[in-house]
């Protein structure tokens, strides 16, 4: 890992369906050097794959996000690991962390409905063992994710010449 | 009644550009490769300690030279930087925008009838300033054949009893060019055998695509006789908060200093509160627009070479500046007919003095989407040329 290897992760980052001549060209390294950097990226899981950031409250499906807190009892030799691995599996379960503070493990749970997340919530993740507590934060809005930012900036206005 | 229009300023020339600019005010769906700025927002935690500073109730004058602070801040991160050492107290000044700060060092080193060596193409500013201080002008060419930077021979060549300096911008608005320090070694001998003052403007010296930019004091013995201008607008897109910064030894700083406090006062404080925290915490920031630039510079110019327009690899600032010459056209013709043709606006070379004709300058601070637009049209521009 090198930083052309961050460059290129960078770039891809904010738009992997450029192509590779066009990354090529912006980074000064040779087509083949990109198409094997990338590959060895793909390779190791340093890029786990290429997906797209969508605002989905603009297709008005109705889908219903959740950020839902867990207190857990830590297993003697695991730690989290085995719960949270198991949490996972759960196609519902976009994002999962452990984190510090009140809590211990933090998820971020989308479904069809509000009562499609609350069912998940009460009878898969609430009856677990070693889960002690949970809260539930329904997402009302979206404003930012993953560096993006949903919500309409006016173009400054800049003079069209200068010197 | 009389003219009341002093000799002066009858003398200097209008902007070259405010022809075009009318042109481009006309017209929609103009793609502009003509912004001399940054396309990015300030970022935010930089207006936010600006908004912050109002609410506080900070909205008076600083001290004529800036605020300590800043100064401070601002000495130690030349120092680490650029291996600059001014003194925060007595050495530097800071200033509304680089172009106060070039006024003052010119007006504070001319003598009527001074000559002043100005190397071009260069940004449009110093040859009037220049005037109004009551001196004389003297473009020093620089071509393309030296990748626009100073051939040493030129400039010998161009210095009589009556030059007293030589104002050099680099990286360079328009070319992109850049000056080495071996390149700068080669004139600074020049300038210390005929005893003149270097001002040295270094606005784009943080937009350095190769290499660590090398500031001029720093070279052989200049720094006794340099005055460095330097400020916040290009490396942290904060051109609209107008603050830039003037160091130089003490009694060309005082004299700076004197004119300064008569004509400005003080730069404006919401300014200073802004370039301080930019000092503070904009570092990544700059890191990732500079970035951006390199990129967008690569695919460019990349692109310019590809549909016929040469063009050498600026290794600074945001402009590309390709030949036009093999089109036949002058350069003013080319951009008068790009744009009223393909609706893309550049800037003919000329105005930017000597050496600029036969190019046109092509600010490369849009988005990726705009440059590949704008490629498109030229290209077709030059196909049914």
């Amino acid at each position: 890992m090198d930083d052309k290897d961050l460059d290129l992760l960078r770039i891809l980052e904010e738009n992997s369906r450029l192509s590779t001549e066009e990354i090529a060209t912006m980074t000064s390294l040779a087509k083949a050097e990109v198409e094997r950097r990338i590959g060895a990226l793909e390779a190791t899981q340093v890029i786990k794959r290429y997906s797209t950031v969508v605002n989905w409250e603009k297709t008005g499906n109705g889908e219903v996000s959740a950020i839902i807190e867990l207190k857990v009892s830590p297993e003697r030799d695991f730690g989290y690991d085995r719960i949270a691995e198991r949490l996972s599996r759960f196609r519902q379960v976009k994002s999962l962390r452990l984190i510090t503070g009140t809590y211990d493990l933090q998820l971020i749970v989308t479904g069809k409905n509000m009562q499609d997340v609350s069912r998940f919530v009460s009878e898969h993740v609430a009856p677990m063992d070693r889960i002690r507590e949970t809260a539930t934060h329904i997402i009302m809005k979206s404003y930012k994710e993953n560096g993006n930012t949903f919500f309409e900036q006016p173009e400054p206005e800049r003079l069209p010449i200068s010197p | 009644m009389r003219n009341f229009v002093s000799q002066r300023a009858q003398e200097i020339p209008p902007s070259g550009i405010r022809k075009f600019f009318d042109l481009v005010l006309t017209m929609e769906d103009v793609i502009s490769l003509g912004v001399g700025e940054p396309d990015f927002n300030t970022p935010w935690n930089i207006c936010e300690s600006g908004i912050y500073s109002i609410e506080q109730g900070v909205t008076s004058y600083t001290s004529n030279r800036g605020l300590q602070t800043l100064r401070d801040t601002l000495s130690r991160y030349l120092a680490q930087h650029y291996n600059l050492n001014y003194d925060s107290n007595t050495e530097m000044l800071i200033t509304t925008g680089v172009s106060e700060a070039l006024d003052i060092a010119i007006r504070a080193i001319t003598d009527p009838g001074d000559e002043i060596l100005v190397a071009q193409p260069s940004y449009v500013s110093y040859g009037p300033c220049v005037t109004l201080a009551g001196g004389i002008p003297v473009p020093l060419r620089c071509t393309e054949k030296d990748h626009f930077r100073i051939n040493p021979d030129s400039l010998a060549e161009l210095v009589t009893k009556k030059t007293k300096a030589l104002v050099i911008s680099f990286p360079n608005n328009p070319t992109g060019g850049v000056m080495s320090e071996s390149d700068l070694r080669g004139i600074a001998d020049i300038v210390i055998d005929n005893d003149l003052v270097l001002i040295s403007d270094e606005v784009y010296a943080e937009l350095t695509y190769e290499g660590r930019h090398c500031s001029a004091a720093t070279v052989s013995d200049l720094w006794q006789r340099t005055i460095t201008l330097n400020g916040f607008s290009k490396a942290y897109a904060m051109t609209g908060w107008r603050i830039g910064y003037l160091c130089a030894p003490e009694d060309l700083c005082d004299a700076a200093l004197k004119i300064h406090q008569y004509i400005m006062l003080c730069a404006p404080v919401m300014g200073q509160v802004g370039a301080l925290e930019a000092l503070r915490s904009a570092e990544e920031d700059k890191n990732s627009m500079v970035n951006e630039y390199r990129q967008r510079r690569n695919l460019f110019v990349a692109g310019l070479n590809r549909i016929g327009l040469p063009c050498h690899v600026p290794e600074g600032a945001f402009y590309a500046f390709p030949s036009i010459e093999k089109t036949g056209l002058s350069d003013v013709e080319f951009a008068e007919r790009l744009l009223k043709e393909q609706r893309v606006a550049v800037v003919p070379g000329s105005v930017f003095g000597a050496g600029g004709e036969g190019h046109v300058r092509c600010a490369y601070a849009v988005s990726r989407k705009e440059l590949a637009g704008a490629l498109e049209r030229m290209d077709q521009f030059l196909q049914i040329l």
